[in-house]
């Protein structure tokens, strides 16, 4: 048994959002320089010139890489063996949150309700939090801050088992080619294929988390993934969709068992801007 | 900046909405005024109940964006494009009221670009997702209104030399087209 205070869990939060929106990943700038040198289109070149000049602008000034600093999404294993003392875990997470958008200078994107008022709570709170028990005495805190405008160009669709592998392909590629320019280009694109509806979603979420230049252990799902990424680059959509060869870096495929019945996908779209950060404790 | 650069300043003239074509691109210096989701349901409820708007769109330009807030020492905080469809069943009526300039990004309707055709308005992108930089642009910010939509409220804001491509132009050429067929495979 380790005990583990939750303030500990609250600063951790807090110091990893505000990163992850300042700085972008290293494999993240690896994946946009070779884009680079693979895009023919000068108009493409000059958007991902442009990007990288941005990014460097917000890793030196330490400002937010885009204005929509996302919606604050965590997924946390949390060893078993942990005893977590001091106050309330899910009040500790979502105070590091509220800590890191206020004082962090981070845009507060979050409406209380979703139809009606559509009041802002002016903290970015409340935060989506996925919790597993793990075996361990360690917390394993994984962040990302997911902006909106690829969050809405994402979809999901229970296919029929007889739709199969071409049923799935199909449905990746339709839904990256008609959000064309939407969802800021290059993208990372989150595929996750089985599960119930929610695992499926879920599976997708995680997808878009894994690091650029990763493929799914399981050959035929990685050949997927090459397979889906050069059909989705043969799109012509580009960087900022002004046509090009870049349309995306990397598509990460998850999968899960599913039922007899069913065949669910899910495709989760994150602009070239991926945030995401992670800790152990 | 290039030289490939066309260089307009705010308000717009027809003349210059008629100059400028899909794929052009274009350094804008001048006031522009900030709006999206929220701001653009209060124009048409303005319009509806027969009220000026918080302020005379005639010959402006509209950015679709809502900024981080900023650090102490700086104008603006990060500011980059949101995406324009969401505006699209609000713009006509704007279009219809003197509008000539959106600054977003990604698809517009077809009812908007009939609408901009109809009133020689003219659509143009920023790069999404390059908010730190085009931040460096905004040289002078002002609230004008609906200051408790914190981030969604109206703001004037000074820019110079803002960096945008033409997407749509005034004869309804569409970049976001006419671009991705040329490296369709």
């Amino acid at each position: 048994m380790r005990e583990i205070n939750t303030e500990e869990i609250r600063k951790t939060v807090k110091d990893l959002f505000i990163k992850i929106n300042y700085e972008i990943g290293s494999d993240i700038l690896v994946g946009l320089k070779q884009g680079l040198e693979t895009e023919e289109s000068e108009t493409g070149r000059a958007v991902l010139e442009q990007i990288l000049k941005n990014n460097k602008i917000a890793a030196e000034e330490q400002i937010a890489i885009c204005q929509d600093t996302g919606l604050s999404i965590i997924f946390v294993k949390l060893g078993q063996d942990v005893h977590l003392t001091g106050g309330d875990f899910n009040e500790a997470i979502n105070q590091g949150v509220r800590e890191a958008y206020v004082e962090g200078y981070l845009r507060k994107s979050v409406v209380d309700d979703p139809i009606f008022e559509r009041k802002n709570t002016k903290d970015n709170t409340p935060a989506i939090v996925h919790l597993q028990i793990v075996p361990g005495d360690k917390i394993h805190i994984e962040v990302t801050a997911k902006g909106g405008g690829s969050e809405n160009m994402s979809a999901m669709k229970v296919l029929t088992p007889a739709q199969g592998e071409q049923g799935v392909r199909d449905f990746v590629v339709d839904t990256v080619e008609s959000a064309g320019p939407n969802p800021c280009p290059p993208l990372i694109v989150g595929v996750g294929i089985g599960g119930t509806i929610e695992k499926c979603a879920l599976l997708s979420k995680k997808a878009t988390l894994r690091k650029l230049g990763e493929h799914n252990p399981d050959p035929r799902y990685s050949q997927l993934e090459r397979d889906l990424l050069d059909e989705i680059n043969k799109l012509g959509i580009g960087p900022g969709g002004f046509g090009g060869r870049v349309t995306a870096m990397a598509v990460n495929v998850e999968y899960f068992p599913a039922h007899i019945a069913s065949l669910p996908v899910a495709v989760n779209i994150c602009c070239h801007a991926a945030r995401h950060g992670e800790a152990v404790i | 900046m290039s030289k490939d650069y066309k260089r307009i300043t705010t308000p717009l003239t027809d003349e210059v909405v008629s100059s400028l074509k899909a794929g052009d691109k274009v350094l804008i210096t001048g006031d522009i005024y900030t709006s999206r989701d929220a701001a653009h349901k209060r124009f048409i409820s303005c319009i509806n109940e027969g009220k000026d708007l918080p302020f005379d769109i005639k010959g402006e330009v509209i950015f679709y964006v809502g900024p981080a807030p900023a650090k102490p020492g700086y104008v603006s905080g990060s500011a980059g494009p949101t995406t324009s469809g969401r505006m699209d069943s609000l713009t006509p009526p704007l279009l219809d009221r003197g509008l000539k300039g959106m600054i977003g990004k990604g698809l517009r309707s077809q009812e908007v670009i009939e609408s901009m055709k109809k009133n020689n308005a003219v659509y143009f992108a920023a790069t999404g997702g390059t908010a730190a930089l085009i931040a460096k642009s905004i040289k002078k910010m002002e609230m004008i209104a609906y200051e408790d939509l914190g981030t969604e409220a109206i703001r004037k804001m000074s820019v110079e030399e803002f960096p945008v491509t033409v997407v749509i132009d005034s004869e309804g050429n569409n970049l976001y087209a006419i671009g991705p067929a040329k490296y369709k495979i």
